[in-house]
């Protein structure tokens, strides 16, 4: 790959140079398995300077993490850093190259937690659950620090006060699982900060936080950087975050360096190839897609083809119900794709799962009109009549490995529906089999196989084909593209948009990510707390949001372009 | 990294074999790199073939008395036949005992006769026996030669009956009690289990308590109070029926949890609903969907539930509440070794002890194996 | 967790109605009765019993009411006088005869229970952090051998070499000299001096399975982020391995006593017998054998309750270490 040659050891630009905090080089870390050694990380350099962020950029498997945990050399085993230094400039001036110290010694483990500290992307399982978040905390100013038990505690009340935990004396106390996903990041970060560290490593921190909440992290991180001046060292696969917070960044791939500069230049200047590929797939969703813009304009007049009023579906006890959707109504047009967007426990889930009657909603109408004009009410309709419902009404599912039954061939999957439905059998099934997989961009001889032998985004594709199989009339999607890279993410609606021209298909299309809703979606739906509270084209919601939740969530996602950050900006809703 | 991660647990299988390889073979891909697994397999094998056919692998017939051979020591099998003149070839032989009496306390004193050879033949003729009740045969591993002269591979019991071949024939019923009273309680558990599963709600909740319940006793008083209800004089076939309906009795619980737990895992899997919403009916969403996934994990706690079967009914054999004589088990047969005074003169009567730990080791590790094994998709 | 533990006792009633139930039904269930076999065992020494004798046997001991009747009146008893009925083989009350030896099977019950602990956490730490290495094939199949020698054979075979070996009889909890004596301090030192042989033969199959169980926890608490977070944070791997992936293993090593403590019991039953422990053991066998059916069912029942509420001290002691389960 021509990008190899590219690869930059150090930055190559002039700008003035903060302290070096951190200065990688050539770091080489293998894990070896069973046929050989996989070299997750390859020869990678870098300088992590004071008070600035530098961001590691890269898909799933480049070794962006790893390379991240070589630094503490806590890469888990088998992985061992082979060559490369790595050497971390003290405040007193001395050096020190961690590459060279035992991974078990007293010397590394100094440094770890007091000098260079680390915060993880799950923070549920990054924290003990037995343990209350003042015992955590404190362990590690006990042990740096050499405090007494009283001077620790005060001092853990002090940093959970800096973090932002309401009621800090209380939360001393208090275990993990009782407080939410954003809290607890926030005492992984107070965690971080006990012994002020020079240099704290974020890896993925808010991939497993919603936008809003993830805003708010970010918000906190840059505030106690700048208070306490660290470097940060921040691994991120999210090209929003990247250009929000960065001020210089590495982009892997393989285990390779593929570009490394400051931000405005991986922007707006890439240089790399894989670069180029990465900003341009990330700059495409930004807006609408080609064939989306180049479509002539509906046709509205047409009755919709699902009609959802006053929809409820409850969960829990009849006493105290959990609303999951609350009073939902919507439309959905013929040849129309509906987004719906909402963070996790809108209840968007939940609804599109109602469409077809997986869940038994508590109340409501979900008129379905079928092509004979004839109108089927969803939630009330019999058996039979459901099963002919669930043969226009198809669904496409989120987790691409859960929804594949590992155990049937491809042939069998895509099948399945056509031959319970005694559509076709034998012969005419294989070929109606290899017609699906030529439509979805599958090799019709690959039907033999088992869903294993695929990648992630081949196997969505699987589950295009098996939705298609029945000529179905509208799709319910949900999250269908967020279990894949962003590289692969316009491809699979492209992909999905073309099969809706040809089939004359209506989509309904949940998700998270704003991006994805607005390249594809000509009407959006934006969900809150099992409500609706905004419902309208496509452009007017992202554009101009008349609510003050669909502008909170909108401000709260990082743009991809460094030269419009407006996180700072953000409104935030309480609702 | 996901191809990666499923062929961790295959062997280094050419990639267009990994693509259409099957559950099964995976598993067995799998499977085979467990050393201690495959070793375990072919024990088993070996040990339920003699378990069908143990007359072949018998030498003498194991009901015979010999008033003579009482406490007869165990006799060295020798494979390799040297002439006087130097030259060897593979004859397996042994040396004769004589039998002399202590002219004191009359205890009967074995001694090896080195000068005189008795040689076995492979698959010879010896005594009669039925194979599976069906029809005689009378060909055996080894024969001897002589067919005055018997064989004592481990020896001969208080009443001078070859201990091996005793062996050889209490694998039958001791190796099929562990099979036909985990089948029992696998259809148990899994009926049970199944509907816990797959009703939920109340039903579960009854079924759930009585799982409980019932695991949370200890067996053996159980069993000893319900063998103890056995009358004495029933029938041997009927004896046997019933002890393995007992055993079955408490066993049947574990295997009924496990069955839920995956039940209620792979209700709420993605593609069992897809499979649903595809219009697939109940009954094939469970046997086409849900059972092949879960039956490599029933097959494994199958395979781990048979070694407690056995040692159960060796334990209440043993303490002469479960089969009696003249039925052989190795249970059974380890009541001779009850007696401080008879092991101490005929050690050899442990014997049986150590079928029973060949066994259980060897379905062990094999059930192991097959758990290691059983889920080739989640490494 | 008051709460919790309280509905844990309110759970315990059930149970242990249909616990006495079962021991009662189990007892009935052999053909004939009591004084069948009474009047068999005498016909074996050629003495006749005619058939009014029989009947006033049966009217005397209760035999001729319903079942159910039999049963109502045995629980009665039990709960309400602590009368476990009369003995019929022994003609003394049954509560008499079992006290003494349910105490030493608790004693015994209990001190192997602590021994498979003390055995097996170790071993099984080591096992896990030492994956795959010489020490843990071998650990793994020492224990794979425990699991397969049933407990009587193990005491069988010990009992051959003290014989063999060193001349000596193994077997009972006491000397001959303190058998019949009264309690006292040099008793108790005999009983724990016999103690030990028993303990370590029941601890084998326990602790085998045990220390697979504590190796299976380990190893997936040792794989968990937050022992990751623990080394980031700059902690010792000794350090680290005590106060996290160990304590949290240690919750579903508790949870182990549930069903670590039938399979003791059970164990502890045929090695009794075989060694001729003054326990519950060979006596529920000999009671069972002959038809003595409120002595048996006495057995039988607390055993069963013994094994509850073991089982209910798991549960407590579960949720007092894990917040997770207290705080529900």
């Amino acid at each position: 790959m021509s990008a190899l040659e590219t690869t930059t050891r150090t930055r190559d630009d002039g700008a003035a140079r903060s302290p070096v905090v951190l200065q990688v080089r050539d770091l080489t870390t293998h894990f070896p398995v069973r046929n050989g050694v996989v070299k997750a990380v390859d020869g990678v350099s870098f300088d992590v300077e004071r008070g600035r962020t530098l961001c590691v950029v890269g898909e799933s498997g480049s070794g962006k993490s790893v390379t991240a945990r070589s630094i503490l050399q806590i890469v888990d085993a088998p992985g061992r850093i082979v060559s490369g230094s790595m050497v971390l400039h003290r405040p007193d001036g001395s050096k020190v190259d961690l590459a060279k110290l035992n991974p078990r010694g007293r010397e590394i483990r100094a440094v770890r937690g007091a000098e260079i500290a680390m915060i993880f992307q799950e923070p549920m399982s990054s924290l003990s659950p037995v343990h209350t978040v003042g015992d955590q905390i404190m362990e590690a100013l006990r042990l740096h620090l050499d405090m007494s038990k009283a001077e620790a505690r005060a001092r853990c009340v002090e940093l959970l006060r800096q973090v932002e935990i309401p009621n800090p004396d209380k939360a001393v106390d208090r275990y993990t699982f009782e407080f939410s996903g954003g809290m607890r990041q926030r005492v992984m970060i107070a965690m971080s900060l006990a012994c002020n560290p020079s240099m704290l490593i974020a890896d993925e921190p808010t991939t497993a936080l919603d936008v809003t909440t993830q805003a708010e992290i970010l918000d906190l991180i840059r505030r106690l950087q700048q208070q306490h001046g660290m470097a940060v060292m921040f691994i991120t696969h999210d090209m929003g975050v990247v250009a929000e917070i960065a001020d210089d960044v590495i982009v892997m791939y393989h285990g390779k360096v593929m570009e490394y500069g400051p931000v405005d230049q991986i922007f707006h200047a890439p240089k790399n190839d894989y670069t180029k590929m990465l900003i341009g797939s990330v700059l495409k969703l930004e807006q609408k897609a080609e064939i989306r813009l180049k479509r002539p304009p509906r046709d509205n007049a047409a009755p919709p083809v699902l009609e959802v009023r006053n929809l409820e579906m409850h969960f829990g006890k009849p006493g105290a119900p959990l609303k999951a959707v609350d009073d939902v109504s919507l439309k959905v047009f013929p040849g129309e794709t509906l987004g719906i967007v909402g963070e996790s426990g809108s209840g968007k889930t939940t609804m599109g799962r109602c469409l077809l009657r997986v869940y038994d909603p508590n109340g409501g109408e979900i008129d379905y009109r079928r092509a004979d004009g004839e109108v089927v009410d969803i939630v009330k309709a019999d058996k039979a009549t459901l099963k002919q419902v669930r043969r226009e009404i198809r669904m496409i599912f989120q987790d691409p490995v859960g929804s594949l039954n590992p155990r049937m061939t491809v042939a069998q999957i895509v099948g399945e529906p056509l031959l319970v439905n005694g559509i076709a059998s034998g012969k005419e099934l294989d070929e109606r089999v290899a017609d699906l997989l030529k439509q979805v961009g599958l090799e019709p001889a690959w039907r033999e196989r088992y869903p294993h032998a695929f990648s992630g985004g081949q196997r969505q594709r699987i589950g295009i084909a098996r939705a298609i199989a029945l000529n179905p009339r509208v799709i319910v999607a949900d999250e269908a593209t967020s279990a894949l890279d962003v590289s692969l993410r316009s491809q699979m609606l492209d992909l999905m948009m073309n099969l809706q021209d040809k089939l004359g298909l209506s989509y309904v299309f949940i998700s998270h990510d704003i991006g994805v809703i607005r390249y594809m979606c000509d009407r959006v739906a934006v969900m809150y707390r099992g409500r609706v509270v905004e419902t309208g084209a496509t452009e007017q919601v992202c554009d101009a949001p008349a609510h003050a939740y669909t502008q909170a969530l909108l401000s709260a996602i990082p743009r991809p372009d460094p030269r419009a950050r407006t996180m700072h900006k953000r409104h935030r809703y309480a609702g | 990294m996901s191809e990666a991660a499923i062929a961790g647990g295959a062997v280094a299988a050419d990639p267009k074999r990994l693509a259409v390889a099957s559950q099964w073979q995976l598993m067995w891909w799998a499977f085979k790199r467990h050393r201690a697994a495959m070793i375990g397999l072919w024990i088993t094998v070996i040990l339920y073939v003699i378990a069908v056919v143990p007359g072949f692998f018998a030498v003498n017939d194991p009901a015979k008395q010999n008033a003579r051979a009482a406490y007869h020591p165990p006799q060295a099998l020798h494979l390799i036949d040297t002439a006087e003149d130097g030259s060897w070839s593979i004859r397996p032989y042994i040396h004769p005992y004589v039998l002399k009496r202590d002219p004191q306390t009359l205890a009967s004193i074995f001694t090896p006769d080195t000068t005189k050879k008795v040689y076995l033949k492979l698959f010879g003729q010896g005594f009669e026996y039925k194979v599976l009740g069906l029809f005689t045969a009378s060909t055996h591993l080894f024969a001897s030669e002589n067919p005055n002269q018997p064989l004592f591979f481990f020896g001969a019991d208080r009443l001078g009956r070859c201990v091996y071949s005793r062996i050889m024939e209490g694998a039958q019923i001791s190796l099929s009690v562990g099979l036909v009273g985990v089948l029992m309680s696998l259809s148990l558990g899994v009926l049970l289990g199944g509907i816990s599963g797959y009703y939920g709600g109340r039903v579960d909740f009854v079924i759930q308590r009585v799982i409980e319940f019932v695991l949370s006793l200890p067996t053996i008083p159980i069993w000893l109070a319900l063998a103890a209800a056995l009358p004495q004089d029933w029938p041997a076939v009927l004896n046997y029926f019933m002890i393995t309906v007992i055993l079955s009795l408490t066993g049947w619980a574990q295997l009924a949890r496990v069955v839920r737990g995956r039940f209620l895992s792979l209700r709420t899997e993605e593609f069992v609903t897809a499979a649903r919403l595809d219009g697939a009916s109940e009954g094939r969403i469970i046997f086409r969907h849900m059972l092949p996934s879960f039956a490599s994990h029933i097959i494994a706690s199958m395979t781990l539930a048979i070694p407690a079967m056995i040692l159960a009914e060796t334990s209440l054999s043993f303490l002469g509440l479960g089969l009696q004589p003249p039925t052989i088990s190795w249970g059974v047969l380890l009541r001779e070794a009850q007696n401080i005074r008879s092991i101490a003169t005929a050690p050899w009567l442990f014997a049986p002890g150590a079928a029973v730990v060949l066994a259980v080791i060897a379905l062990n590790f094999l059930g192991d194996g097959l758990r290691d094994a059983a889920d080739p998709y989640n490494k | 967790m008051l709460r919790f533990i309280l509905s844990r006792l309110v759970w315990m009633v059930p149970s242990l109605v249909v616990v006495s139930f079962l021991s009662f039904v189990l007892i009935q269930l052999p053909p004939g009765d009591y004084v069948t076999t009474y009047i068999a065992t005498l016909a074996a020494s050629n003495e006749v019993v005619d058939q009014n004798t029989a009947a006033e046997l049966r009217s005397r001991f209760g035999l001729d009411q319903p079942m159910i009747v039999q049963y109502a009146k045995w629980l009665g008893n039990i709960v309400t006088r602590g009368d476990f009925g009369l003995s019929f083989e022994w003609q003394q009350p049954v509560s008499d005869l079992i006290w003494e030896r349910m105490a030493l099977t608790l004693v015994l019950t209990f001190s192997t229970l602590l021994a498979t602990w003390g055995i097996a956490l170790p071993i099984g730490v080591f096992s896990a952090v030492k994956k795959y290495s010489i020490g843990d094939y071998l650990v793994t199949f020492l224990s794979f051998l425990g699991l397969a020698i049933p407990s009587f054979l193990l005491a069988l075979v010990l009992m051959y070499i003290a014989a063999v070996e060193f001349g000596q009889e193994v077997g009972g909890l006491f000397s001959e000299a303190y058998v019949q004596a009264p309690w006292s301090f040099y008793k108790v030192l005999d009983l724990l001096h016999h103690l030990w042989i028993p303990v370590i033969i029941l601890a084998v199959s326990g602790t085998a399975s045990l220390i697979r169980v504590m190796r299976a926890n380990m190893l997936d608490e040792l794989s968990k982020p937050y022992v990751t977070t623990a080394r980031a944070k700059g902690l010792s791997e000794f350090r680290l391995l005590v106060k996290y992936p160990m304590r949290l293993a240690l919750n579903p090593f508790i949870s182990t006593i549930a069903w670590l403590l039938p399979n003791l019991v059970s164990g502890s039953i045929i090695v009794a017998i075989v060694l001729s422990l003054p326990t519950a053991g060979p006596l529920l066998l000999q009671s069972l054998m002959s038809q003595d059916m409120y002595l048996a069912g006495a057995f039988v029942l607390l055993i069963c309750t013994l094994t509850l509420i073991g089982s209910l001290i798991s549960d407590i002691l579960l949720a007092l270490v894990d917040p997770r389960i207290r705080l529900e």
